[in-house]
């Protein structure tokens, strides 16, 4: 066999073939564990800002959400602005970031 | 006043997603501030071909069910400043596309962006016709193929037709036609239809001709737009088209046959 091996063009693993191979495990992994249940990150989002905004005042334009997709894990990132109380004569601005790795299924 | 520009053709794969994301890479590579939207509800690909398929949070029909902000759904370029792609939703069909829903995403985006470029899915139907409704241009993707330019004058007639400018009674919207996948080799040996065959039958303005490119296949496998590719034929082909797209003459290219050295022809390579 080792002689097939020898023909066979070696495919380095930063091949254009490869990279393509690696994102579509990454992504079809979560899109087939998510097609059963329903899309969950809205939901997420609705009740992570509901909390939030029963102690601090919140803009709603001011919440992004990020997201990363890993193979081992994927990492969540939700900055909130929080306004710095009034008595505060800055202006400057809290955020905070919340990371939780959901991990794949 | 921002644009809105749709790439449409009728036939499925024919190179409407490769071309939606070249366009609008083009552009904001030439300042412009551009958003391309992916319009194929369910079978989201125009993320993969842009390289942000990890990064998806929301998508455009959480925007239209205000599920979330325009703003988060938006995903920046990292290679690219000023452009951003709106995706579709892939757990959803079609229908969750609407008319007003569509109407009000297109609005709040007009005020951000300079081009707003629709990647139409195939088909005459909802999805496709949405996709058009709004435009101001179409950019008709067309291959050198029976079929496919047959399809390219149902869309046509759609645009002139169906649309919000023709059923306004507005300007109607402007044609172009971009001719992908042409292989002169081919056409040399009268295998496939000409440039000037295809522009007879459809009688629209020619945008550009993409050559049929290894270069392609390559950029969609590492997740970047061809144009960024700017030593392949593909790529300048279509830096050539958002070039005459933004009005300036540009001679076209790569429509002769490749001569190839006799290296090249030894091992068979190929552009
Ligand atoms: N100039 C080209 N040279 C070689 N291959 C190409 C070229 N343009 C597109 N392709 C290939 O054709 C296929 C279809 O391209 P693409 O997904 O852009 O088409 P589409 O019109 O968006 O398809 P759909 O109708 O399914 O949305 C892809 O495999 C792509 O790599
Ligand atoms: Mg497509």
């Amino acid at each position: 066999m080792r002689i097939f091996d020898f023909f066979r063009s070696p495919r380095a693993k930063s091949s254009p073939a490869a990279q393509a191979k690696e994102r579509l495990q990454i992504v079809m992994a979560h899109e087939r564990v998510g097609r059963c249940g329903p899309d969950f990150l809205p939901v997420l989002q609705q009740e992570l800002l509901a909390v939030i905004a029963k102690y601090v005042d919140l803009d709603t334009n001011r919440v992004e959400v990020k997201l990363d997709r890993g193979t081992e894990c994927s990492t969540l990132e939700v900055n909130v602005e929080l306004p710095t109380p009034p008595r505060s004569d800055s202006l400057a601005t809290t955020t905070l970031t919340l990371e939780s790795a959901a991990s794949q299924a | 006043m921002a644009k809105i520009i749709v790439m449409t053709s009728g036939k499925g794969g024919v190179g409407k997603t490769t071309s939606a994301a070249a366009f609008a890479t083009g552009f904001a590579l030439r300042g412009h501030k551009t958003v391309v939207i992916d319009f194929d509800i369910g079978l989201r690909n125009l993320d993969l071909i842009m390289g942000c398929e990890r990064r998806v949070v929301f998508d455009f029909v959480n925007v239209i069910n205000n599920e979330a902000k325009l703003h988060q759904a938006l995903i920046k370029d990292k290679r690219v400043d000023g452009l951003s792609v709106l995706p579709a939703s892939q757990t959803r069909d079609k229908d969750a596309l609407t008319k007003d829903g569509v109407e009000k995403v297109l609005d709040e985006l007009r005020r951000d962006f300079d081009f707003i470029v629709c990647d139409s899915p195939a088909g005459i139907e909802r999805g496709a016709l949405l996709a058009l409704y709004f435009a101001d241009e179409a950019i008709i993707v067309t291959n050198p193929e029976v079929s496919s330019v047959r399809d390219s004058d149902r869309i046509l007639g759609m645009l002139g037709a169906r649309s919000r400018r023709a059923e306004q009674n507005l300007e109607p919207v402007r044609e172009n036609l971009l001719l992908t996948r042409y292989d002169p080799a081919r056409v040399a040996k009268g295998d496939m239809l000409t440039v000037d065959d295809v522009l007879e039958i459809l009688a629209i303005p020619l945008l550009g001709v993409v050559p049929e490119s290894q270069a392609v296949l390559r950029a969609s496998n590492i997740g970047m737009p061809v144009i960024l590719d700017s030593k392949s034929n593909a790529g300048m082909a279509y830096a050539d088209a958002v070039a005459r797209f933004l009005g300036e003459q540009v001679e076209y290219r790569f429509m002769q046959p490749e001569r190839r050295g006799f290296m090249d022809r030894l091992f068979g390579r190929t552009a």
